[in-house]
């Protein structure tokens, strides 16, 4: 379903991302690691859609489709979500009402018929159930006021309702305590299939004891320098980095 | 210059005002008539507000004196049937309507029966005669027609407006929704003038909506005095919603006595020019003021928003915010004066002015004016003016929500804090309704207006 061919990608010049290359496929789930300023971050961004960094070679293809041809919200309807590292608080507008957006646009863009009401109600009480997230949330502000848990919860809530094809969880560990974790990796593994992927970017291997990947990447300076099974995290998580910066220095 | 040694401009309303003072006095008592002729004097001594002018710095309004315009001096009876050329954006709203119009009242208003006894509405020249003793003890006595040149002006011209009068102990429950339209087939000046009273342990809601109805050219320079007596509540919110060729200058005057409290609300949705005032006297202890405005303007639009609080005496309590979101080459300013007398000991003052401006050509000048004479007060002001949030448009976006639907959700979401401090629920609701619409360029806001996208007149759309 992604191709990532050769993707080169800078910021004010400074060259971030050197030439990725990465496929996923359905239903497989993906780790990518790696230590501090690797370009994780960067990676996930460029493919969710940021104008923040400027893409300078190489190609994107999701289900045949030109990637990077595509603004953010076309890249949405395509069935790219990405739960965001940091997200945002959005004071005055309602979670109800933003959800409800985001869902018609979607439909809209496949041709389908806009949610009534009541369906969408319906459908945001089926999907609050899967994040076990608190239903007070849902009637404030988006993000306002939300714990790190809550926000990162709101995230799996916000993909549990669009039901993306490929899913991109920045760092979405972050922040989380061991019950919060445990839900939000519950939520993930409630919404996979066989027909939707997962790219988890993680620093640690402890997600990876709940969301269990098929394929660990680990990238410094902007490559993915070696991959393998998911034994490679738990090596990672022993031995720390270092023996890879070691390795692929130059 | 001219012989008498005042400028062409004021001239015009000199000579004006000297031609009808009969017409203009007829239809009033003599309460009203007697305040014409100093109030001329102090139109005539200061004149139209030009550069000069520190409150009105950043509103050139002298050229639109200057324009030619008709009078209604001599109002005939409305003689349409109002629902045939007028539909409110209001709908649902339970609440007392009555309509004005070009400021006069409308004879065919039909009040509720079920009005509690004592409660007078209607119009202010009829009443002026009908019951003296209101407009007697209330009228021109909170206006400041020597700090207001354009006040003195309507305190010359004054004729019709609204009149409220609310008994002691009485709470009118539902709001009390006042439709003013423009309607002339020729470029019109207007001083609409209306007086409102609140008694002891009395409460009034009142929702102004100003509308332009046709083409024409409007002029209009209204006065409102609102007495608040003791323990009583008062709510003004008004609607302004008229075409690009409305000059409209708009002042209000709120008298507080203790206890009470005062909200006024100036929601500017579309317009020409818009200047408001809004001056709030808190005359006596423990009074609560709320002073509010959102104005959303686009193209040439100008909105200049001035308010000058008066804290008199101690332990008062004033609350300001004004939100704006401008669009294109439109230009605002605010202008906010808040005034702590020596003898005003725990003040609690706060004032607020935040912009959003969505274009490099959209301008804003604001301006908070703080004069502290006590020493033992809490006061705070702050002023912003930015961008919408880059990192707020990508998370919208990246959820499938198109880039014009994500900046109508990020400017309502700006000026939902003003939206929320509507106190009266269902009105809150409605007018969350409108700000909406005026975002998503769907507010009808001229209904028969022939200016609506119409290339003849490319200097001014309503759109």
């Amino acid at each position: 379903m992604l191709e990532i061919k050769d993707l080169h990608a800078k910021i004010d010049d400074k060259e971030i991302l050197r030439g990725i290359n990465l496929t996923v496929k359905p239903g497989e789930v993906h780790a990518i690691m790696g230590p501090n300023g690797s370009g994780k971050s960067t990676l996930s961004s460029v493919l969710a859609g940021s104008e923040v960094f400027d893409v300078s070679a190489g190609e994107v293809n999701f289900y045949g489709k030109d990637l990077l041809d595509l603004p953010a919200e076309d890249r949405a309807r395509e069935g790219l979500f990405y739960s965001f590292q940091y997200p945002v608080e959005i004071p005055g507008v309602s979670m109800v009402n933003f959800m409800r957006t985001a869902l018609n646009e979607h439909k809209k863009y496949n041709d389908e018929k806009p949610l009534s009401a009541s369906e969408f109600l319906k459908l945001m009480r089926e999907k609050k159930k899967v994040v076990e997230i608190d239903s007070n949330l849902t009637n404030r502000s988006v993000n306002e006021g939300f714990s790190g848990g809550e926000k990162k919860k709101n995230e799996i809530f916000q993909m549990a309702m669009l039901e993306p094809k490929l899913s991109i969880l920045d760092e979405t560990d972050s922040g989380l305590d061991i019950d919060a974790l445990r839900i939000v990796a519950n939520g993930v593994n409630k919404l996979k299939s066989k027909d939707n992927a997962t790219i988890v970017i993680t620093h640690y291997q402890r997600l990876l004891d709940h969301i269990v990947p098929d394929f660990v990447h680990v990238l410094y300076k902007g490559r993915i320098v070696m991959s393998a099974g998911k034994e490679l995290a738990l090596e990672l998580e022993e031995k720390g980095y270092d023996w890879i910066k070691k390795q692929f220095e130059d | 210059m001219s012989s008498t040694g005042i400028d062409k401009t004021e001239q015009i309303y000199v000579d004006l005002y000297e031609n009808n003072t009969t017409l203009l006095n007829r239809v009033v008592s003599d309460a009203v008539s007697q305040q014409r002729d100093k109030a001329i004097e102090l139109f005539k001594s200061n004149g139209i507000p030009r550069r000069g002018n520190e409150n009105y710095k950043y509103s050139k309004l002298e050229p639109y004196f200057k324009e030619e315009y008709k009078t209604d001096f001599q109002h005939e009876v409305f003689n349409q049937n109002l629902d045939d050329v007028f539909k409110c954006e209001v709908h649902d709203l339970d609440a007392t309507t009555i309509y004005l119009i070009n400021g006069w009242y409308y004879r065919k208003n039909k009040l509720p029966a079920s009005l509690p006894k004592g409660v007078v509405i209607g119009s202010f020249a009829e009443i002026s005669k009908s019951h003296p003793e209101i407009v007697e003890a209330h009228y021109n006595k909170y206006a400041k027609n020597d700090e207001d040149s354009l006040v003195a002006l309507n305190t010359a011209f004054a004729q019709d407006g609204f009149l409220i009068y609310v008994p002691k102990g009485v709470v009118i429950e539902k709001p009390i929704q006042i439709v003013n339209i423009m309607h002339s087939s020729e470029d019109l000046l207007a001083f609409p003038r209306n007086l409102v009273v609140i008694e002891e342990n009395a409460q009034a809601k009142i929702l102004l909506c100003e509308h332009t109805l046709t083409e024409s050219k409007y002029l209009v320079n209204a006065v409102t005095e609102a007495y608040v007596a003791k323990n009583a509540i008062f709510d003004i919110y008004n609607i302004q919603n008229q075409h690009n060729l409305t000059t409209c200058v708009n002042s209000i005057f709120v008298h507080q006595k203790e206890h009470s409290s005062a909200l006024t609300h100036n929601l500017t949705l579309h317009t020409g020019t818009t200047r408001n005032n809004v001056y709030v006297d808190m005359a006596e202890e423990h009074c609560e003021s709320h002073v509010y405005g959102l104005y959303i303007t686009d193209k040439n639009q100008h909105v200049d928003n001035f308010s000058f609080i008066d804290h008199a005496k101690p332990n008062c309590y004033s609350e300001e915010l004004f939100k704006g979101v401008l669009d294109d080459k439109s230009t605002g300013a605010f202008a906010g004066k808040i005034m702590v007398r020596p003898d005003a000991q725990k003040t609690s003052a706060f004032q607020r002015n935040d912009n959003l401006l969505l274009t490099d050509t959209a301008k804003m000048n604001t301006k908070p004016m703080l004069e502290i004479y006590a020493d033992d007060v809490k006061c705070s002001h702050g002023a912003t003016v930015g961008q919408l949030d880059e990192k707020s448009m990508f998370y919208l976006r990246s959820r499938g929500i198109g880039k014009d639907e994500a900046r109508i959700l990020l400017m309502y979401a700006f000026a939902y804090e003003a939206v929320e401090k509507i106190r009266v629920p269902a009105l809150r609701d409605e007018i969350k309704e409108l700000v909406e619409n005026t975002f998503r360029g769907e507010l009808d806001k001229c209904n028969s207006c022939v200016l609506c996208g119409s290339e003849a007149s490319s200097q001014y759309t309503c759109m």
